[in-house]
């Protein structure tokens, strides 16, 4: 809005133009784990961006996030082992089940505000965790492999690792085409309405809770499709990719980016990811590492990568 | 005498031990401003509060345009038509004043559920809102981010913000406090000129400008009401001498 | 019979249920902290204890040792990194504190292997004493339920009685009120801190020679601890301490009967295809009803 050419812009841009070509590269140079490693990074980007539609802009802050990449999961993982391998069926579904899971959890949570909220979604997605260990014919808590990655009627093959890199780059950028339209609209105004004060939106006529609950279920129904994603592409479906842990790294990646940036939880995501590789390859306990700065970024830069990015743009 | 626009009866509120608002009644009849005053402590906000169902009441009645309000939540209530300013000022402190005003237009226009338009290119609402802020004097300022305006331009800015909702009744919750001799001058003058285009309850501490701008005002004291009556009749009513303006004296000079 | 055992042992995990929540909703109510790695401290107690009584080779002397450890390691931690926290966003705090829960587990893993650690009882503590005619209970578990109860107690003893608990109480109730009086208050912080710690070693501890000690352990306790504070209702020692106890029963009972309670209904088959995920989901489905019912939380703390 102010210039287009600030250090924010420059590197959002960079990074957008080096995930495009991120596949060219590795063909190039026949490096594999890149592309393999990068597949992954923007299918939980695309996690943390809907969390971040209701942590950043709606103020919701949901410990139970990784309950929908678990849904969306195993939407696609329990229709595949029953015979429906069509993704036209499976992803609809893996979608609609994360929608309804957001829509009840949403209703119930949001009678509550602050803590009783972190604590809640954490407890319910605990809960949906439960549930999927106790699926003794999903394969309980060994978790389901996926034999056959979904189909789409020869219109794109997912076991291609380019096209499937594509398909989900093109998925994190559909996400969050989608998510720029709704934060600007009068829906995503009055969210943020509510987020800033909600005792003078309810006073000028917003039915707060109604605009929350709507905004929780979109976040819900775009990580869902990151759960079918990532089904996809670890050929398996477990719960314990949907362990309360897998939530607060996501919370994570939100706050390493910033927290109500648009692109934020991409460069978060790429951050937290890239350094867990790094880290563990320097040692098996790279969490030593990883726990403490975590502290450290919490009690020091408090805006994420991106509000870092912003400070350097003003000063 | 006209049909009330705002009708309570009999109105209780407790809490705890203590009876905020006790067996309060009190009409207001449309076209006036009317007035509440009363010493600290007497319920005046606390009323406000229930008659813009942020607070329920334990007992009685709140009839607005002849409809009972009384169980309605503030979302609701507003949409009808009844809109308010707080005390301590209230906005939205990320947002700039404009989209604070287009808020409340997009509220009273009553279409939220559009998630894709940019809602801030909506000529209608941006018009709305510029002219709400036109109105009460901060149509430079539209641009500029709440937290950034002076503590006058915020209450203005309330005012504004109230007046998008097209209401049919304005909620003044002490829109002086806190402003300097010259930005109360500019607020009287701004709801001298309101209160002709819209019915006003006024609560206010400032003294002069209650008696300068009121038709009818109404006294509280501990929750109940001890008068009501044009201003030269509660200027020599005795009970409020007493009760009221007899510990302030000083303030009754200026009326 | 069975009846009689299975309520006991839901009593039994009630309790350290309560020790558990009664430190976290303490902490959370005057120092308005939400703080994760409180179950960290409850992993940290069960490790010092099965470390220090194979040390000592006592069981009641590690037992104390990993009391202390665990009372210290809370006053560190309180001091070095989480004082630092208080009156930040929640968010901050959750996130801290994860880190913190990151940082445990693998310290952990690097100290003492991946592999889980056996706390084994003394012998004294292995027999089952007669309860009532007929009816026969593991010794260390009724002392389990003794020593939570007497806690418990002098918890009740402490809060509502001493002066501490008066600031206590106040804190949670009014937090500005305890900085108006001029108390030190970073002192009060500390030493809540250190209680809550100890208490979720203790907890932790107890519950060793039960399960196995391992890495995590104290994560899903932690959540149970979470659900109790919300059906219980934030703040509230007494809440917290009935709301343990009602999550220990349902949880204890519904794991041990709902098996045979859905055969009564269901194809045996489908039983017992549904029962152990219905059974996990009890008291989620309880937390649920309550959220609906009062979402305050049913003995919240004196309102503000």
């Amino acid at each position: 809005m102010k210039s287009q050419f600030n250090t924010s812009n420059v590197v959002v841009a960079l990074v957008a133009a080096g995930l495009v070509v991120l596949p060219l590269y590795s063909q190039l140079t026949g490096n594999i784990f890149i592309l393999t490693l990068f597949t992954r990074i923007i299918i939980f980007a695309l996690a943390a961006a809907s969390l971040n539609l209701i942590m950043g802009y709606g103020g919701m802050m949901s410990f139970g996030h990784a309950a929908y990449l678990g849904i969306g999961g195993y939407a696609v993982g329990i229709l595949a082992f029953e015979g429906i391998g069509s993704g036209f069926i499976q992803w609809p579904v893996a979608l609609a089940v994360s929608a309804l899971y957001a829509l009840v959890i949403g209703a119930l949570s949001l009678r509550t505000r602050g803590v009783y909220f972190i604590m809640i979604t954490l407890a319910f997605a605990q809960m949906a965790y439960y549930i999927a260990s106790g699926m003794s014919r999903y394969g309980g808590d060994d978790g389901l492999t996926i034999y056959k990655r979904s189909t789409f009627g020869g219109l794109i093959d997912l076991s291609n690792r380019v096209q499937f890199y594509y398909l989900c780059l093109a998925c994190l950028f559909g996400g969050i085409y989608l998510i720029w339209r709704i934060i600007n609209s009068r829906f995503g105004l009055v969210v943020q309405g509510v987020r800033s004060n909600e005792q003078r939106m309810q006073a000028i006529g917003f039915h707060a809770n109604r605009y929350r609950l709507v905004c929780f279920v979109i976040s819900g129904t775009i990580c869902g499709l990151a759960g079918a994603l990532l089904a996809n592409n670890t050929d398996f479906v477990s719960p314990a990719g949907m362990y309360w842990t897998r939530s607060g790294e996501l919370m994570v990646m939100v706050v390493f980016g910033g927290m109500g940036s648009l692109f934020g939880p991409v460069i978060g995501t790429i951050f937290f990811l890239l350094l867990e590789e790094l880290l563990s390859q320097f040692t098996e306990y790279w969490a030593l590492i990883m726990g403490p700065l975590l502290l450290l970024i919490v009690l020091f830069a408090r805006g994420g990568i991106m509000g870092l990015l912003g400070r350097f743009n003003r000063g | 005498m006209a049909d009330p626009l705002l009708r309570v009866e009999n109105l209780v509120r407790r809490f705890g031990g203590i009876l905020a608002t006790d067996n309060l009644s009190l009409d207001v009849i449309p076209g006036e401003l009317h007035a509440i005053i009363g010493p600290n402590g007497a319920g005046k906000t606390t009323l406000i509060s229930q008659l813009t169902g942020q607070l329920m009441p334990n007992s009685g009645t709140i009839h607005f345009g002849g409809r009972d309000v009384t169980a309605l939540p503030s979302y609701r209530r507003s949409r009808l038509g009844l809109a308010r300013s707080f005390q301590i000022t209230s906005l939205l402190p990320d947002f700039t004043a404009a989209d604070n005003v287009a808020l409340a237009a997009q509220a009273h226009d009553g279409h939220s559920f559009r998630f894709w338009g940019n809602a801030r290119k909506e000529k209608p609402l941006r018009d709305a809102a510029q002219a709400a802020l036109t109105r009460v004097g901060l149509g430079a300022r539209a641009d500029v981010p709440v937290s950034e305006l002076s503590h006058g331009e915020q209450r203005e800015l309330e005012l504004a913000v109230a007046l998008a909702t097209k209401p049919q009744l304005l909620l003044l919750d002490e829109p002086m406090a806190g402003l300097g001799v010259t930005e109360s001058a500019r607020m009287v003058a701004l709801l001298k000129e309101l209160r002709k285009e819209v019915t006003i309850v006024l609560v206010e501490h400032d003294m002069e400008a209650v008696f300068a701008l009121a038709d009818r005002i109404t006294v509280l004291v501990y929750g109940r009401v001890i008068a009501s009556g044009d201003p030269d009749a509660i200027r020599h009513n005795d009970e409020v001498k007493r009760a009221y303006l007899g510990d302030q004296h000083v303030v009754v000079a200026h009326g | 019979m069975v009846l009689v055992e299975q309520s006991l042992n839901g009593l039994q995990f009630g309790l350290l249920l309560f020790l558990l929540a009664a430190g976290l909703t303490l902490v959370f109510g005057i120092m308005d902290f939400v703080n994760l790695a409180h179950g960290s401290l409850y992993m940290m107690g069960a490790y010092f204890a099965a470390t220090f009584t194979a040390w000592t080779g006592s069981f009641i002397l590690g037992v104390l040792l990993a009391l202390g450890a665990t009372l210290l390691l809370g006053i560190v931690l309180e001091f070095v990194a989480l004082r630092h926290l208080y009156g930040r966003d929640h968010l901050d705090q959750v996130l801290a504190t994860f880190g913190l829960i990151l940082f445990f587990n693998d310290a952990v893993r690097l100290i003492w292997g991946p592999a889980g650690l056996a706390l084994p009882l003394p012998a004294w503590l292995t027999v089952p004493v007669q309860i009532i005619p007929g009816v026969y209970y593991p010794a260390y578990r009724l002392s389990i339920i003794i020593v939570a109860l007497a806690v418990a107690a002098l918890l009740y003893v402490v809060v509502m009685r001493t002066k501490i608990g008066m600031l206590i109480r106040a804190g949670a109730s009014n937090r500005e009120m305890i900085g108006a009086l001029g108390i030190n208050i970073k002192l009060l912080f500390t030493l809540v801190f250190g209680l809550g710690a100890a208490l979720a070693g203790l907890a932790g501890l107890m519950q060793a020679p039960i399960l196995t000690v391992q890495i995590g352990m104290g994560e899903n306790i932690l959540i149970l601890a979470f659900v109790i504070i919300v059906i219980g209702g934030i703040g509230s020692i007494r809440g917290a301490f009935l709301a343990a106890i009602f999550v220990g029963m349902i949880d204890t009972l519904g794991r041990a009967f709902l098996p045979d309670l859905l055969r009564m209904v269901l194809s045996s088959a489908a039983a017992s295809t549904a029962a152990p995920a219905l059974s996990s989901m009890l008291i989620y489905l309880l937390m649920a009803i309550v959220l609906v019912v009062r979402p305050e939380g049913l003995f919240p703390a004196a309102k503000r």
